[in-house]
């Protein structure tokens, strides 16, 4: 039933710099945890880097990608380096964002100060993404070690990889806002992301798809971040920048204004 | 000389969940000063009116006023929910303790929520964790607490804003008599140091011990409101004996009652209640066998009579 004095849970994101405080918060306590938070997030996409670039890239030999045949690690290495980003991304904002807010009652401390829930979502989201960047750095710290590649446009991979994890932070935080339980985060992960990793060209070339089921993964959020990093690993400027950035920035908006909406929702009762 | 304008002024509040409505026209307000308690057995409607006073559920109907200045001008919720709440203390039912922060690090943060800067933060923790006598365990995880430690840092978490009002919701459930005794000399120095109280509580001896005036609820109602004293002489006789043993139910119908202005049944026990117990303790003294404690009436008679004896559903 519709309530005159309540203002419709659709109605547009009311931010302000509140959000830094909860960012500040999350921060704080991951500073405490950071070295084994480090390990964990270098450990199992450097397992990925070594088992199959290395170990199946043997076998493969070179890939065609971007005009070009690349070693397989070079190709795995660009790819997974956006997993890493989506996974890291993602488990932020659902399993520790909801810890933060059902188990722990963080937020329910939060609302009773001068911060609003919007702008506690906001701050999830950043810190979400935040944790994305974090992955990425160390990621592309080993990769740069092992000289997969040297190009100097692989700074860009940084503020791809924090659009990336923005991007995943706000579709994992839609999910946060309906969840009962962690067991329903297990779906999201077998359901949507590790569909959307074998489908968006990370591990093997997209053109090894079906036609139609290239046009389809064109518009998926994984592919846009791959097709984005994968060029700069090859000292090349990505095609069609705009498209993917904005594919990635549909997803986030999309996304974020859907995870306010359930979680206004979620908080009213 | 006029009375000061409330703090929180609270007009004919409603809210239905799914058609049921769990409050119904509750208005309350709390002068500068003042200790309310809100009692009422549960589903009574206590926390959803905290909940819409917070702002973090919206009124069916209703006005909730906050600050008012002496020119009749106030803070609207959930208008003006921010400003509110930079001036509000909260202590919900459950405690939300962030488990990774030291004491001293949960006010830390929680200072910021509120914009106070480090070096204001400096200078206020050390009096907060002295407040809530905690100073020893500025470094203790929440885990390594008690609960009444825990409650106490709650306490001393909600007023890192230096707050005028405090919204205490269950401040005392689950804890132990030393703790809770602990808990309530910590209250009333803050009543001691003019600020304002609304508080819910199960106890009433901690409603009588507190609160300068109380707000029965029942189904979503105001049933009763007024200073506790007054509330017992107004509803009550002022003295009770219970009779309980073998036997004793029996009473209840007997020449005794005759004695009493009232008898009720709870279980093995009869209450008898009164204005001149002398006759009926006379009467009594037939019965050796029967043990029975006279009283002055006190809050829990006055509850059970308003709201009954009898178990809830969600009791």
């Amino acid at each position: 039933m519709a309530n005159r004095n309540e203002a419709s849970v659709w109605a547009p994101p009311r931010l302000s710099m509140r959000w830094w405080p909860v960012f500040q918060r999350n921060l704080l306590v991951w500073r405490k945890l950071a070295l084994p938070s480090l390990l964990a997030n270098i450990g199992e996409p450097l397992l990925w880097l070594v088992a199959f670039g290395y170990g199946l890239g043997a076998m493969v030999g070179r890939v065609p990608t971007h005009g070009q045949e690349v070693p397989y690690i070079v190709f795995l290495a660009s790819g997974s380096i956006c997993m890493s980003a989506m996974n890291a991304a993602s488990f932020e904002a659902l399993y520790s964002a909801f810890s933060r807010m059902h188990v722990q009652k963080t937020w329910d401390g939060i609302l009773n100060t001068p911060v609003q829930l919007d702008d506690v979502v906001l701050a999830e989201m950043l810190w979400a993404g935040f944790k994305a960047l974090f992955s990425v750095v160390a990621i592309l710290g080993v990769m740069l070690a092992l000289k997969i590649s040297l190009s100097p446009k692989l700074v860009l991979v940084l503020p791809i990889g924090l659009v990336a994890g923005v991007t995943f932070a706000s579709m994992a935080l839609v999910f946060n806002a309906k969840a009962q339980g962690y067991d329903f985060f297990t779906y999201y992960f077998a359901v949507l992301l590790s569909p959307m990793m074998f489908l968006s060209g990370v591990f093997f070339p997209r053109s090894q798809l079906p036609g139609f089921a290239q046009t389809i993964t064109d518009w998926l959020p994984l592919t846009a971040a791959v097709e984005l990093v994968r060029p700069l690993f090859l000292d090349q400027w990505p095609a069609d920048a705009a498209r993917h950035l904005a594919v990635l920035a549909a997803y986030a908006i999309a996304s974020f204004w859907i995870a306010l909406a359930f979680t206004r929702q979620r908080f009213r009762r | 000389m006029t009375a000061a304008p409330p703090l929180l002024d609270v007009q004919a509040l409603s809210k239905s969940y799914a058609g049921t409505r769990v409050v119904d026209g509750v208005s309350l307000a709390i002068a500068p000063g003042e200790c309310l308690g809100v009692i009422g057995p549960n589903g009574a409607g206590k926390t959803t009116t905290i909940r819409m006073c917070l702002g973090l559920t919206a009124p069916d109907s209703g006005g909730i006023r906050y600050f008012t200045q002496p020119d009749g001008t106030a803070l609207e919720m959930p208008r003006d929910g921010l400003a509110i709440k930079a001036r509000l203390g909260v202590v919900s039912q459950f405690d939300s303790l962030d488990p990774d922060f030291s004491c001293a690090e949960n006010l830390f943060v929680f200072g910021r929520y509120f914009g106070l800067t480090r070096s204001q933060m400096a200078e206020r923790v050390p009096q907060l964790l002295d407040f809530a006598a905690l100073g020893h365990k500025a470094d203790a995880k929440p885990a390594e607490l008690s609960g009444g430690m825990k409650r106490r840092l709650s306490l001393a978490r909600a007023l890192v804003n230096n707050p005028d009002l405090l919204l205490l919701d269950e401040p005392t459930t689950g804890l132990d008599p030393q703790a809770r005794h602990l808990m309530w000399e910590r209250l009333q120095r803050l009543l001691a140091e003019g600020k304002s109280i609304l508080l819910t509580t199960h106890f009433m001896d901690e409603a009588e011990r507190l609160c300068h005036r109380l707000l029965v609820l029942d189904h979503g109602r105001k049933i009763a409101e007024g200073r506790p004293r007054e509330l017992i002489a107004e509803h009550l006789e002022p003295e009770v004996i219970e009779v309980y043993g073998h036997g004793a139910l029996a009473l209840a119908d007997s020449t005794l009652a005759a004695h009493a202005e009232r008898v009720e049944r709870s279980g093995e026990t009869v209450f008898f209640y009164t204005r001149h117990a002398r006759p009926l303790m006379q009467a009594l003294e037939a019965h050796p066998q029967l043990r029975t404690l006279h009283r002055p009436a006190n809050l829990e008679d006055l509850f059970l009579k308003l709201t009954g004896r009898q178990i809830r559903q969600d009791g």
